[in-house]
């Protein structure tokens, strides 16, 4: 059984604070297949169109009839634990820390075999199971088997924890928790467990109804940050950037505006200022000790969360200059992901479709309600994922873009007019 | 005659019989910037980038890019500023005659008024009486509305918003038609973020303060300080704006030349007009809520 | 089609180098001292070896190709074998048709790897696709995880017991303090096997070989040509070889001698009961109990039976690797697919270095090897006889 995670102890400032080290991250071309889909949460295996045969490993061709038509089907991950070890020697760094670690051969009910980590709470071989896909330290996907039926406190599991970015205990930086969605992440953090939310807010002396509330809950410090001010990031970043392990940038400037319905730059101007810019300054201040602390105990820094928009894969022509800088953020995003991804502090992007506040007021129905876009964010946290498509509309979107973005492009040109 | 002026002037200053008063706030990014509606286009606030700073951007040297609106800190207002005053000749910062940046002062103490109400509007009634005690106002002269609103070093009190929108003192209509009409001043002077009041929106005219002024090619001065170190009369005031192709305005620094009080010896001369380093270092500690 | 007997190809001068357990030479210089020391015992000037089998994990970026001009030597047949422990059996094969034929007079047969301290790791990191894709990112053990989920499997499904696969390793390590190349020198109790630190459950110290440097050789001519030279010789009487056998065993319990044992008994026209002296590839002692069933030995499942039954030291009733096989000897990477083949071939030529088989007259030789991914891929088998 599981034991539920306690409050680490206090750091002690002697010893050397130890450095990341990452599991193997080399895959070939076709199994980051895997990887792909992992970073949605999703497991997926190839199934051959010819014969239906299931494939593990990725390969190039079905083992069973050579066809090279394999397609990447989501999987139940329904299967029996065939055999079982707890590995007490490794050969990397990452594992040898890390010892002793559970690992085992399930054969999936769909057919592969497959070597995964092994949860702790998962009973000893023959035994049902199921196996899911989940992003390592190293930002690619690897197999968990996890036990049939849920067990209490199953998210603490150590191996588990290695794979997940829980709140739990864990120091969280809000960059605007003025807004809707920024009051109900802060409380959802709160109670996921974490120890400190840091809410920001730039601008103090604009009020926002709900915001006041925050300063009595004794978990949460107010924080004024502007993304704008160059040398405010880096005062702040200088105050409490080395206890930061989660960073999510919620700094949004949302404006209505394509390219012809407002006359100047000055509008895209402050879009990019903030959701560009705002990210790069932050990037640059809060990205290296997280680095450092990539490895620093239980609470460790852990992820960098951005809110973009489903607009950035596509943009949406009335809120056109807004579409182009979360576009903007999205590549510095892939950017930062490779930077932060050699000390495995996994950058998380999520894409919501229309938010239902102020700035989306005038679009129609459906909306994801604040809450339930902190609830999302929440759970990418704990889960292996890292490109997170919340709602209706982010789900749709994201299916015709993968099927076709010429053809969304078109479809957010007409119905635009 | 000018020559042997000029070179009293100059010894003057050096012997602090003549100092310096500086009216203007620091440039920095946590200083307030007007809010307009959101729908409207926006100032920009103080921004400052670092270029170098002794290191492998350039090594020798430090030195910073900056950005800001015409209207950031403590700033001048050009007549073309305002509607009433877009087809005046002269109107903008590189046409305005130079001579008019240097101008003298007259400051109105409504420190006591605005303390007890932030939408105090000074009144004609309020002019009659200040030029009862102080004479009349001259033609050509700076008129400097001093409300202590540059104590507020808090950037929450200094805004002073709510759900109605913003609450700072300032001139009502017909006092500043009275100043510009009846007293022919060279322009409006305040320490909060605009030379009208916060609810100047619900004036006959809205903003009876730009309206008139830049109407009439008279000119506006924001955020300044210090005002509390002026005489009432007596006061010398340099402010020229930089000079701005078809500029509205701009942050500029304004500088007071103030006779000291004959009784005052020299070596008192130089400690007044100038702020204490405390409040400075009050300001930046309150830049947390 | 029936399979062509070997004629009078025969197998002699068995070469094993001194094993390190590191060394900074690389891997050109252990096969280049096998070599050496093959043509000496020989006899044979280089020229006078027109044929090159090479196997070697540390010898890129080079192959065999790279080597004919590292060393000097021009030939008429050459070939690359990167199947691990089946190797040498794979070898012989390749190099007795080469002379049956008539394509090659003399086959060198070479196998060697050096091993610098990180050079395993990074031997295990890129090992194939699949490894590198589907198992070296969990948890990173090497073939011993792969090898504690076989042990595992088995034991609950046989019911072998830690002590089966122990009395096996000391068995092997009684064999080795005879044997002047082997790195193990201590003697191993059957406590001292059984309480060792695990290494991954239920895999402990004494159960995973020790990585090493060294390089093991022979020769393949034609009887004619052995005797001309005065060489001690053992003749070819069958092989097998089989790579990917029962892939849709869900973990790996038999190899593919299960499928070809008939086929190599019939060919050499002898049966198990027939050989003298057992060589298996020992990376782990639930392979060997495998190769015991699947070659015959005795039914599926009951290795641990009949290791429980017999003494399996050189002198004992049923000798298995003499030389102390991996386990023992240690595993100069590719050599190690030699170890036993050449062991075999000094039993039965009466020249062994430590423990002699009385009377051995027929000797087996089985190769395993090629953890792709979740089993071994690769097995074979050799039947070879005293002259």
């Amino acid at each position: 059984m599981t034991s539920p995670l306690v409050r680490p102890p206090r750091k002690n400032p002697i010893p050397r604070t130890r450095v990341a080290s990452l599991p193997p991250g080399m895959r070939s071309r076709v199994a980051l297949g895997l990887t792909a889909a992992a970073a949605l949460g999703r497991f997926e295996l190839q199934v051959c169109r010819d014969c239906g045969r299931v494939q593990y490993p990725p390969r190039e061709a079905c083992c069973a009839c050579l066809s090279r038509r394999l397609d990447w089907r989501v999987q139940d991950g329904a299967g029996e634990l065939l055999s079982e070890t707890m590995l007490r020697h490794s050969f990397e760094l990452f594992f040898r820390e890390r010892m002793p670690w559970r690992l085992g051969m399930i054969r999936l009910d769909c057919g592969p075999v497959l070597v995964a980590h092994l949860h702790g709470d998962c009973s000893p071989a023959p035994a049902r199971v199921r196996v899911r896909a989940s992003l390592d330290r190293a930002g690619q996907a690897v197999l968990i088997a996890i036990p049939e039926k849920d067990t209490p406190n199953m998210a603490d599991d150590r191996q588990l924890r290695e794979m997940t970015c829980d709140p739990k205990f864990r120091k969280v930086l809000v960059t605007d928790a003025k807004t809707a969605l920024g009051q109900a992440l802060v409380d959802a953090l709160v109670a996921a467990g974490a120890d400190l939310v840091w809410a920001g807010c730039a601008e103090p002396w604009k009020k926002s109804p709900g915001f006041e509330r925050l300063a009595s809950i004794p978990q949460i410090s107010l924080l004024t940050l502007d993304l704008t001010d160059s040398r405010a990031v880096r005062d702040i970043a200088g105050e409490i950037g080395g206890r930061v392990d989660i960073l999510i940038n919620t700094a949004d400037y949302h404006r209505n505006f394509g390219i012809a319905a407002r006359n100047g730059i000055e509008v895209a101007r402050a879009e990019m200022d903030m959701n560009y810019f705002g990210f790069l300054r932050l990037a640059q201040e809060f990205a290296p000790a997280m680095r450092a602390r990539a490895a620093d105990g239980q609470s460790s820094a852990v992820a960098w969360v951005n809110l973009l928009s489903i607009f950035a894969l596509s943009s949406f022509p009335p809120h056109g200059t807004y579409s182009a800088s979360k576009a903007a953020a999205l590549s510095l995003a892939q950017c930062l992901r490779a930077e932060l991804g050699s000390a495995g502090v996994r950058v998380i992007n999520v894409f919501p479709g229309p938010i239902d506040d102020e700035w989306n007021q005038a679009l129609l129905p459906p909306k994801i309600a604040p809450g339930r876009l902190a609830a999302a964010i929440i759970d990418a946290l704990r889960s292996g994922a890292e490109d997170v498509y919340p709602g209706e509309v982010a789900e749709d979107w994201l299916a015709r873009w993968r099927d076709n973005p010429k053809a969304l492009e078109r479809e957010l040109a007409s119905a635009s007019r | 005659m000018t020559d042997s002026v000029l070179t009293q002037l100059v010894a003057d200053l050096l012997a602090q019989r003549i100092r310096i008063v500086d009216l203007t706030q620091t440039l920095s990014p946590e200083f307030p910037q007007i809010v307009l509606p959101p729908e409207m286009g926006q100032a920009w606030p103080f921004r400052i980038e670092e270029t170098s700073r002794y290191d492998e951007r350039g090594p020798a040297w430090y030195w910073n890019n900056f950005s800001c609106s015409e209207h950031t800190g403590t700033h001048f207002d050009a007549p073309i500023h305002w509607i009433s005053g877009m087809h005046l000749p002269n109107a903008s910062t590189d046409t305005i005659p130079p001579a008019h940046f240097i101008a003298p002062a007259c400051v109105l103490d409504c420190s006591r008024e605005a303390a007890a109400d932030a939408d105090f509007l000074l009144t004609i009634d309020f002019l009659r009486n200040w030029e009862k005690q102080h004479g009349r106002i001259p033609p050509g002269a700076w008129i400097l509305m001093r409300t202590d609103w540059s104590k507020r070093t808090d950037p929450v009190a200094y805004q002073n918003l709510d759900e109605t929108g913003q609450h700072t003192p300032g001139p009502d209509p017909a006092a500043v038609r009275f100043l510009v009409d009846e007293r022919r001043v060279l322009g409006f002077g305040s320490e909060a973020i605009g030379t009208d009041a916060g609810q100047a929106i619900h004036l006959k005219p809205p903003y009876p303060c730009h309206y008139y002024m830049h109407g009439s090619g008279r000119y506006g001065l924001q955020c300044l300080t210090n005002l509390d170190l002026l005489p009432a009369t007596g006061s010398v005031v340099i402010a020229a704006p930089l000079k701005i192709k078809q500029g509205s305005g701009s942050p500029l620094r304004v500088l007071a030349l103030v006779p000291t009080p004959s009784d005052v010896p020299a070596h008192r001369r130089k400690r007044i007009g100038t702020r204490p380093a405390k409040i400075a270092k009050r300001r930046a500690a309150k830049k947390r809520l | 089609m029936p399979r062509a007997a070997y004629d009078d190809v025969v197998i002699a001068a068995p070469v094993t180098r001194p094993y390190t357990r590191y060394s900074i030479r690389g891997a050109h210089w252990f096969l280049a001292g096998a070599l050496a020391e093959l043509m000496r015992r020989c006899g044979l000037a280089k020229q006078e070896i027109d044929g090159l089998c090479v196997s070697s994990f540390t010898l890129a970026p080079d192959t065999a190709v790279g080597l004919t001009q590292h060393l000097g030597m021009t030939l008429r047949w050459l070939d690359h074998i990167p199947m691990g422990g089946a190797c040498g059996i794979v070898a012989l094969r390749r190099a007795a048709r080469a002379v049956q034929c008539g394509d090659a007079d003399a086959v060198a047969c070479v196998a060697g790897d050096t091993n610098h301290p990180d050079s395993f790791r990074m031997n295990l990191a890129t090992f194939s696709q699949f490894a590198r894709d589907a198992v070296y990112p969990y948890g990173s053990g090497g073939a011993n995880a792969s090898f504690a989920f076989l042990t595992a499997y088995y034991m609950r499904t046989y019911g072998a017991t830690p002590e089966d696969f122990g009395k096996l390793c000391v068995a092997q390590r009684a064999n080795a303090l005879k044997f002047p190349h082997a790195l193990m020198k201590k003697p191993l109790t059957l406590d001292e096997y059984l309480t060792a630190r695990l290494i991954a459950d239920p895999l402990r110290l004494f159960d995973c070989v020790m990585p090493c440097a060294g390089a093991d050789a022979f020769v393949v001519l034609r009887r004619a040509r052995a005797e001309q030279l005065g060489l001690p010789y053992a003749r070819v009487l069958a092989t097998i070889e089989r790579h990917n056998a029962f892939p849709d065993d869900p973990v790996q319990y038999r190899g593919g001698w299960a499928l070809d044992r008939e086929e190599l008994y019939a060919q050499a026209d002898v049966g198990p009961q027939d050989i003298d002296v057992l060589a298996t590839y020992d990376d782990y002692p639930v392979i060997s109990l495998m190769q015991i069933e699947d070659l015959g030995f005795c039914k599926k499942g009951e290795a641990p039976d009949f290791v429980r039954r017999h003494s399996l030291t050189a002198d004992g009733s049923f000798p298995i690797n003499t030389s102390g096989g991996q386990l023992s000897a240690g595993q100069a990477g590719a050599a190690g697919g030699f170890l036993g083949l050449v062991e075999i071939v000094r039993q039965l030529t009466g020249q062994s270095l430590g423990g002699a088989v009385p009377d051995a007259r027929v000797g087996l030789a089985s190769g395993f090897g090629m953890i792709n991914y979740d089993r071994g891929l690769c097995s074979g088998a050799a039947i070879l006889a005293a002259p």
